[in-house]
Parts: structure tokens; sequence; C-alpha cells
């Protein structure tokens, strides 16, 4: 009963007004204390994205001074960043979480996946998503999707009902009333969680920076071998490489977004810690999916095709 | 959806403000009507004058307004921002409640677009339980409906905090003030006798901009506040002195790392010790303030204790207010799980096992005498028995009459009894004390969504 004797004992300010991020956190973990007290076997997907890092970040702030009490799952595409696979791994170690990974890889190998002829693996990731749900027998899964990422997650409930394809039906959902969430589910179902649902892309890199949150290094500016590919900079490397005709230049990038290395390209910028990208986000006149994402500019409802198939 | 824009697409392009200051309070709104009200159109143009359209999406929208015929050259339709999915686009609908959000240099918002013409109580109750504002929009040509009406009772009933009546379409009145004035003392008219207090009528034409974001010189007789602007000012639920109320905490969870420790604690054998028998109650602060060494009691129950340690979103605090997230440390060992409520050692609660309640019944399904179902209220779900239905609204009316059951979209009045007692108080004292959802145990839907009336 005496928590406070070796943590400064900073008060939290509770006579000051509470602001916007004060408001989304406090809501967040009223959402991730909510699923851990009525689901089984939650789990969270943990890509190293900066989505997923605040949502983490926000579970060890719920259960502190005890631990995150569920495992991360990765869905290891096989293209992704190695700085971000690194960092993936210090973050489970510095946080004492479990970690699950599911490789799109190894579908690959056995025949279970096929190659795509655009050799983009991100629509690849759900097979293995569901079957990870399925192995470790999760009722929940965490997320880190925003509501202001597009135009399908704009409906998509904080707390949304699976059937056992994983699939989303956007006609057939729950109600969501008050702060009263209502996660009952039958067996062979289970729910997507997304507790920074209401959060902006700007509310996210402001939330790391006040937090100093860390984060890979490919979200800050840095020198890199690219080349120019529908409209964006796409790093080279194993998995993506330049045809003939494409030109590579060394150009000084960042990434909004940390996709796979296949289809998530990088936009030119000089921002190199936390502070300078919240001031470039708010700033931009181009969404983050946008300028950087090539899966979604496959068709104007090719997120909400992923989302119906199962995707996050 | 025929209402197009045709300025030059360069000219919509958001220039956020690099210097703008940082928001530092959220609102929540929610907008009401239909699309015959030019409801898309208001919000795409809320949404475009607080430059929340980047040019990303103002392509994507142009591209597709051209592939469907709609406007021509840079025309565009604004309702595309806000029908998302492919089945609303084939069907010309739009079948949920979608959250967007935009910011202007003080204030974030959360505006939930409810679609007024299909399963309206539905979707306008569920965007409305959580807003600080409802923007109800009224045709000007055609005044206060009954599905005006409509969307105050249930503003009224919601209990919401504001009322914005935006009248809108008034450039094909030629901004004829007797016109707008006749409509604004009906909508006044109207929400008074639903007993909404501070209701504001805002004239506006959503097609060409007249006092959305700036207030329009074609209104000189209008002397109030532009509609952002108006959202801009109104106290956010948060805001209206919530410390004033008593303290609340619904249990979520007992915190009890014993050996599982944050990495970085575990590591500290100072805090190791100090954290050994660590036990805290986990919960969202529903209303009110607690300090460290005030008094509480537990419910059920009613055991007195003391708080001696506070931890706001995991770090210690000496105090916590509504509606942070915290955990609790009390002097006694209280049996005290999920569920329990810890509240104000001075405000007195009596749980009860039988209530009466307004219900707003969402599922296809009827409620009927009978009926077992689950309540959810806080932390808690109980199984409990439709005992009666007293009354339903007539929807035209809104005046309560005879009826046995509930259909689909209505809303009424029953009797539950539960299977173990619940600390319910009247929504009127408290939104979240007051307000329970109603399960099918079966299936796990959540069939209606009830606010506790005052024991009779």
């Amino acid at each position: 009963m005496t928590a406070s004797i070796t943590e400064a004992s900073a008060s939290a300010g509770a006579s000051t007004r509470l602001d916007a991020l004060d408001l989304l956190e406090a809501e967040a973990i009223h959402i991730i204390r909510e699923v851990v007290a009525e689901f089984e076997r939650p789990v969270l997907l943990f890509s190293g994205g900066k989505d997923s890092v605040v949502v983490l970040h926000l579970a060890a702030k719920a259960f502190r001074p005890g631990r995150v009490p569920f495992p991360v799952l990765h869905v290891d595409t096989g293209h992704n960043f190695p700085e971000v696979l690194a960092f993936r791994d210090e973050t489970v170690e510095r946080l004492g979480v479990r970690l699950e990974v599911a490789r799109v890889q190894d579908y690959l190998d056995d025949g279970r996946l096929a190659e795509r002829a655009d050799g983009t693996r991100n629509p690849l990731q759900t097979r293995p998503l569901l079957d990870a749900i399925a192995a470790g027998r999760h009722d929940a899964v965490f997320g880190g999707a925003r509501r202001d990422e597009d135009k399908a997650r704009a409906k998509e409930r904080i707390i949304s009902l699976r059937d056992e394809f994983g699939a989303w039906d956007p006609r057939n959902q729950r109600p969501e009333l008050w702060s009263l969430y209502n996660g009952r589910h039958t067996p062979g179902q289970h729910v997507r969680a997304f507790p920074i649902s209401n959060w902006t892309e700007l509310d996210v890199w402001r939330y790391l920076e006040r937090e100093q949150i860390p984060l890979p290094p490919l979200y800050f500016a840095h020198e890199r071998d690219v080349f120019r590919r529908d409209g964006m900079w796409r790093a080279v490397g194993d998995s993506s490489l330049p045809r003939p005709d494409e030109t590579v230049e060394r150009k000084r990038v960042r990434y909004r977004t940390v996709g796979d290395l296949s289809c998530t390209g990088a936009v030119e910028s000089d921002a190199a810690d936390l502070a300078a990208i919240v001031r470039e986000v708010a700033a931009s006149t181009i969404t983050e999916r946008g300028a950087t994402r090539a899966d979604d500019r496959l068709s104007e409802a090719a997120m909400e095709d992923r989302k119906k198939d199962g995707y996050f | 959806m025929t209402d197009t824009l045709t300025p030059a697409l360069t000219a919509l392009v958001a220039q956020p403000d690099e210097d703008a200051p940082r928001a530092t309070s959220l609102f929540r709104f929610a907008t009401a009507g239909s699309v015959d009200d030019g409801k898309s159109t208001l919000v795409g143009r809320l949404l475009h004058d607080a430059k929340a359209i980047l040019a990303d999406q103002l392509e994507q929208i142009e591209r597709t307004s051209r592939e469907r015929g709609f406007g021509h050259g840079t025309g565009f339709d604004f309702a595309l921002l806000t029908d998302g999915l492919r089945a609303e686009r084939e069907q010309g609908i739009t079948i949920d409640v979608a959250y967007r959000y935009f910011s202007t240099g003080e204030r974030s918002f959360v505006l939930a677009d409810c679609p007024g013409h299909v399963q309206y109580t539905r979707n306008m109750v569920t965007g409305s339980t959580t807003a600080d504002a409802v923007v109800v929009l009224v045709d000007a040509r055609h005044g206060v409906l009954e599905q005006t009406r409509r969307h105050l009772a249930v503003v009224a009933l919601l209990g919401v905090p504001h009322l914005v009546v935006a009248v809108n379409k008034i450039d094909l009145l030629g901004f004829d003030e007797d016109a707008f004035r006749r409509v604004e003392a009906d909508a006044l008219a109207a929400a008074a006798a639903l007993g909404i207090p501070g209701t504001h009528v805002i004239p506006v034409s959503a097609l060409e901009g007249d006092n959305v974001v700036e207030r329009s010189a074609r209104t000189p007789w209008y002397d109030g506040p532009a509609l952002l602007d108006l959202l801009g000012s109104l106290p956010a639920a948060a805001e209206l002195a919530p410390e004033a109320e008593p303290f609340r905490l619904p249990v979520q969870l007992v915190i009890r790392p014993q050996g599982g420790l944050a990495p970085d604690l575990a590591a500290d054998p100072d805090a190791v010790a100090a954290l050994r028998d660590h036990r805290a109650l986990a919960g969202r602060v529903a209303s009110g303030r607690i300090a460290v060494g005030d008094a509480v009691r537990v419910e059920p129950g009613g055991h007195v204790t003391r708080v001696t340690g506070i931890r706001v979103a995991g770090e210690p605090a000496d105090e916590a207010i509504a509606p942070q997230s915290v955990s609790l440390s009390l002097a006694d060992d209280v049996d005290a799980a999920r569920g329990a409520h810890v509240v104000a050692v001075s405000h007195r609660v009596e749980p009860v096992r039988e209530f009466e309640a307004e219900l707003f019944q969402l599922d296809r399904r009827t409620l009927r005498i009978g009926d077992r179902v689950l309540v959810k209220h806080g932390t808690a779900a109980v199984p409990a028995i439709i005992a009666a239905v007293t009354a339903m609204r007539d929807l035209d009316t809104f005046e309560l009459v005879d009826a046995d059951r509930l259909e689909a979209n209505e809303i009424g009045r029953v009797r539950l009894r539960l299977a173990a007692e619940l600390p319910v108080e009247p929504y009127a004292v408290s939104r979240e004390a007051g307000s329970f959802l109603v399960i099918e145990p079966a299936d796990g839907a959540t069939l209606a969504a009830g606010i506790v009336l005052p024991a009779p």
C-alpha cells in the first residue's frame, strides 16, 4: 500500500484542465482494461509501427506497476525493414512481454500462399494472421487502427466483432453506446479492439513526443538510396529493387508509416526528431496513407475489401 | 446527393497553419438529419472549410465524381466525403455512423455523422450518447418536421449538453429573415417543450458556406456566431465542472502484480520491496474528484475505507478527476472486484434489484414482458427479466401511450428485475451511473440502450 515510495511523486496535475491528449489517453486505457477484464486470451498486433507502439505504451501504463498481461503478435511479411524487426525485439524485451510471430514466408515456402504478381505481400498477411489467432485461441485482438485513416475505418467500432473467418460485416455492427462496450461473443468469434480509434495521426505524433516513446529510426530523417515508383520514394532492399528504367538516388527521407519494404514509400524530409515531425505532420497537405501506401492506391475500396476478408 | 460545388480544385486544398497553437480541448458532436436536409453537404463543407480535407482525399473525390458523372470538370460532390463503403455507394445510402476528425487551433473535434433516414433512432442514439452537442439539420423551406421533433426528443432523453439547430438552405429562400424567424420560433418552442436548455439556432447554407465556418454578409439580421465558432466555444461535458459531482468509480479490474512487476520496477530492489503487496482497483473516474486520504465506500457491501494511493495512467499522483483512468489503493483489503463501485463516502447510493427505465430498442427483435436479458451497467453485467413494459413513445407526438412490447426503433418504458443488486442512479443525475445496455444472452447482441428513471 506504499506504492509511491521509490517513484517520483509527481502529481498528475488533476487541478489543471485535462487536454485532448489526456482525454484520449484515458479513453484508450479504459478500453484496454475492459478488454483484459472481459476476455480470456487477448493479444496485441504489434508491427513496430508508431500506432502499435502507442497502443503497447498505453497497455504498459494501464497495468503499471504490473506488466502488460498479454502477448504481442507480429505478422512478418518477410519484407520487413531490418531496423523495425530489431526495434520490435528490443521493445518486447524492455517491457517484458511475450512475442508471437506469424511468418508469411512459411506459407510461401510450403505452398499455402503464392507470391502476388506485383510482389506486394501486405494482402498475404490475412491468412497467417487468422491462423495465428486461432492457434493462440485469442478471443480479442488489439490493433492500432485509427478511424481517421480511411473511409472504411471511419465506420469501424472500437470493439468490433469478427466471425470465425475474421470477416467484418459493416451492416451488422453493434451500436456503441456511452463507454459501455459489449464484447460478448460465441465460440469461434473474436473481437478486434481499437483503443486509439479516436486519435488522429497528429494526436499520435504529439503523444509520442509528450511521452518520449522510442520509435524505429526509419521514422526520422536519414540518408537512403531510393527510387521513384507510383509517385513515392521506395527504398532499395532485397525485396524492393528498381526496374531498369528507374534510377536510384540518394535522398534525405523518412517514413510516415512503416509497412513492408515492397509497398511503403518514404517522404523527403529533414524532420530528425519528434518535435520536428509534429511540425511537419501539422503542416502536411497529404494523408499518411495517400503519401506512402501503395496498397491503398489499388482502388477506392481497397481497405474495405481487405477488412471484410479479415485484415486488421 | 446532387449537391455539387464547382470551385477550382486548387483553391480547396487545405493549407494548414504551421504555427497554429496546439489543440487543448476535445469536443464531440453528432450531426442528425437526412440527405434531403443537406447534411452530407454540411458535414463536407465543415470538414473542408475547417481544412480537414487533404489534397489526396480531394483528388480521389474529384476523380470519383467525374467517373460517376457528377459535376463537370472541377465540380465534385461533397457527400462523397461522408459515404465510405461500397455497399453505400452502390445503393446511394448511408448505413452506419461514421466518425470524422478535424481540428481548429484550440480544439480537436470528433464528429459522429449519423444517417437520418434508415434506423434513425439506432444511429442517432449511437452517435449521441457520448456527444457534447448534437447539430440537428432542418431544411429552411420545410421547417420543423416530425423527424426534427424525434431528433430533438432523442437529444432531450439522452441529456446531450448542447443542441444546435442548423436551418439549412436559407439561400433558397433568398436569405429571408422572416422565413428564418418562423423556423427558429418553432424549433425553440419544440426544444422548450422537451425541456432542452440552451438551444442555438443558426441560419446556414451548407452548399454556399454561409455561417458554416465564416459569418455570412448575406444574413446581416443574424448576430450569432457561425456554426464552427459556436462548436468551438461551447463547453464540453468534461469541462462542465465534473468535479462538482460526487466521486464515482466503477471497478474494471484489480491490479495485483505480485511477481509480475514492470521490468524497470522489477530491476529496482526498493520498488520490489515497496510494491510487494500492491493491490489497486483500476477504473475510469465516472464523475467527481478523489484525493489520497479521502474516505470512500465500496458498493455493493457498503464497506467504508480510505484511499491510500492513486495512480493516474500508471504513475503515482495525489489526486484524480473524471474522466481519468486511475487505480486506487485502499486502506482495508476490501473484497471488491470487477463490477463494484467506489463512491464518495458522503454520496448515498442505494443498490437496487428492480428499477424503471426508458429503453431505445435498437435490435430488430421485439422486446416483450418476461424476456430474459443481461443488463450491462458500468462494469457489471447481471441477468435480468423484463418485468413490465409500461408505455411507449408515440413516434409522432412523443407522448407516452400504452404498450406491451417494444419493436425496433421504438422508445418505451419498462421495469427491470435484476438477479443481483446494481448501484444505479437516475440518468438525469448521472450520465454514467444512469446508463446501461440490454444484451441478448444467447448471441450477445445489444438489444437496447437504457436510461434509468427516478424511482416513482
